[in-house]
């Protein structure tokens, strides 16, 4: 995966979509178990309806990305699975949303128990004003987990492939990293309460091209262990590391409205060479957007 | 010269002056203060109860007092003030009006004049809860009247820690309670350290609401809590009332101390907000 990565940065002639997503992604995805199944799920903030009509099925270790222009709804629908939309006033969800068959947001499920399976990266890296070693702990702590402290924090940054970079300095803030390094930080503290899924918002839409390259051959290495969902402008992202994608747009009503809709979800390979969808053609081909 | 480039030129005179005054002023009454009581200011001072023979007479008593008296306010006025803005930053749904009554509350509380706290504590703590004219209820009207500070204080600080921070947390699977205490708070302690440093210098500064209790003016024996007392700003005004003019000067070096353990605290907050001052 690391070389591939590296020859279509080197490549002269630039490759299209196309080519590198035929390069990438597994086949035999739509096979694997469902961790995921979003049915009909619609989202609206303060009665402002964000995205409506989802249904899609995130499979197993498999990395699924969300594309689309600004505004379609991809981040909120991410924020869904981990019922981080539960910490916005006036947010409300309405369909469902299956994890391993049973309701994320049923009455008798608790969002802390949901985030500590379900971890999440966000856009901007954020790692807390404590030490590299105590951003790492901070998970385990916080859930009891109390035992091998040094052992968890050591496997969440090899697993991040970060643990080389900041082994001599544990004890220094995190705040002194580079952009780069901190989101590796944020994904090995994610890493380290061992969730099932790892949801990215974004992850290196802040990051130079060789951290980004970072992160993405790290996504390729995790999706072995974890079910990776990712949110993303840059379409060579998705092309490189995406499984599966779904394409969403805008839609915008008589009033002025906009709500985000999907448009289209295949394998990444279909989407980037033959969508069905005359928006998706457009949109991946540069023609909109 | 240009009109324009005139304009500007008395503009950036005018606000010399206006930073001339303050600092004349200041600059006089040190000058003045230091003059009277430098001669005054020695161990006699530190360490002597008042007495009728200036050449004996200290401020011990009022200085112990004031001591206490802040160590009291901050035992009181950190746990409440912080607590009262970890509510309204973290918890308080801000759409319901009796959060929104609270919070206008406490931006009123804050322009309350320091004598109508006097009144309060003379009829509420003094009488109503019948504590007498004792230290501890000093230290408990200087808590009211400071706590706004204290509350507006600590929200700047919690505000200013970036919501990115709790999301971290919270997607983490900590719970509010811990989002709160290991990282909201942490994080906000220089602020919060500055504001209720701030707080306590302005309540040991105070005179009105102490004397409105009934702190009485000569006390000539260690303070404790529950017993009468004086405080230095008290000693002070009581020792320039005195006819003699060798208390005036001593009531000028006792302001030499109350001015010293201000500036100290201030000094200190300053130190803490720029040790700790963090870019996100």
């Amino acid at each position: 995966m690391v070389t591939m990565s590296t020859d279509s940065s080197t490549t002269i002639e630039p490759m299209s979509l196309a080519d590198i997503a035929k390069e990438h992604g597994d086949a035999g995805v739509t096979n694997r178990e469902a961790v995921f199944q979003v049915n009909d799920l619609a989202v609206s903030y303060s009665g402002n309806v964000a995205i409506r009509d989802v249904s899609l099925d995130v499979f197993e270790n498999a990395i699924t990305a969300f594309i689309g222009p600004s505004g379609c709804g991809k981040s909120t629908l991410i924020r869904c699975f981990n019922r981080m939309n539960d910490l916005v006033p006036g947010a409300k969800i309405a369909g469902q949303v299956l994890y391993h068959g049973k309701d994320l947001y049923a009455d008798d499920v608790d969002p802390v128990e949901v985030r500590r399976r379900i971890g999440m990266v966000f856009q901007k890296p954020n790692p807390f004003p404590k030490s590299i070693y105590d951003n790492i702990a901070f998970g385990p702590r916080v859930l009891g987990l109390k035992d091998d402290m040094d052992g968890r924090v050591e496997r969440a940054l090899q697993q991040a492939a970060l643990w080389d970079e900041v082994k001599d300095r544990l004890k220094e803030s995190a705040l002194g990293l580079s952009g780069g390094q901190q989101q590796r930080l944020c994904i090995a503290r994610c890493l380290a309460v061992e969730p099932d899924v790892i949801l990215m918002d974004e992850p290196a839409s802040a990051l130079d091209p060789i951290s980004t390259t970072r992160i993405e051959d790290l996504m390729h290495e995790l999706k072995r262990e974890y079910t990776i969902v990712i949110v993303t402008h840059n379409m060579q992202q998705a092309a490189r590391v995406a499984d599966m994608t779904a394409f969403f747009s805008v839609e915008v009503s008589p009033d002025g409205k906009r709500t985000g809709i999907i448009v289209e979800y295949d394998r990444t390979a279909k989407i980037f060479t033959t969508p069905a969808d005359k928006r998706t053609e457009d949109y991946v081909t540069g023609r909109f957007g | 010269m240009s009109r324009r480039t005139l304009k500007g030129g008395i503009f950036k005179a005018l606000l010399l002056f206006s930073l001339f005054v303050g600092f004349l002023m200041l600059g006089v009454l040190l000058v003045d203060v230091f003059h009277d009581g430098l001669p005054y200011l020695d161990l006699t001072l530190l360490t002597n109860p008042p007495s009728s023979d200036p050449q004996q007479a200290g401020a011990r008593p009022a200085i112990l007092a004031t001591l206490y008296i802040g160590v009291l306010l901050l035992l009181f006025v950190v746990p409440i003030g912080v607590g009262t803005a970890v509510y309204l930053e973290e918890y308080a749904d801000k759409t319901r009006w009796y959060n929104r009554l609270l919070e206008i509350n406490i931006q009123n509380l804050a322009a309350v004049p320091s004598i109508v706290y006097g009144i309060l504590g003379l009829a509420f703590l003094v009488r109503g809860l019948g504590l007498g004219r004792v230290l501890l209820a000093g230290a408990m009207i200087l808590t009211l009247l400071v706590l706004p500070t204290v509350i507006i204080a600590a929200r700047e600080a919690i505000r200013s820690v970036p919501d990115s921070i709790r999301q971290g947390g919270y997607a983490l699977g900590a719970t509010q309670w811990q989002v709160v205490s290991r990282q909201v708070l942490p994080a906000s302690i220089p602020g919060i350290a500055t504001g209720s440093i701030l707080a306590l210098s302005r309540a040991i500064g105070e005179t009105a609401p102490v004397i409105m209790i009934g702190a009485v003016t000569f006390i000539s024996f260690d303070p404790t809590i529950l017993g009468p007392f004086t405080a230095l700003p008290i000693q002070i005004f009581q020792w320039v009332r005195l006819p003699q003019e060798e208390f005036k000067l001593l009531a000028a070096a006792a302001i030499i101390v109350l001015l010293a353990i201000l500036l100290t605290l201030n000094a200190f907050a300053i130190y803490i907000r720029n040790r700790y001052r963090r870019t996100w």
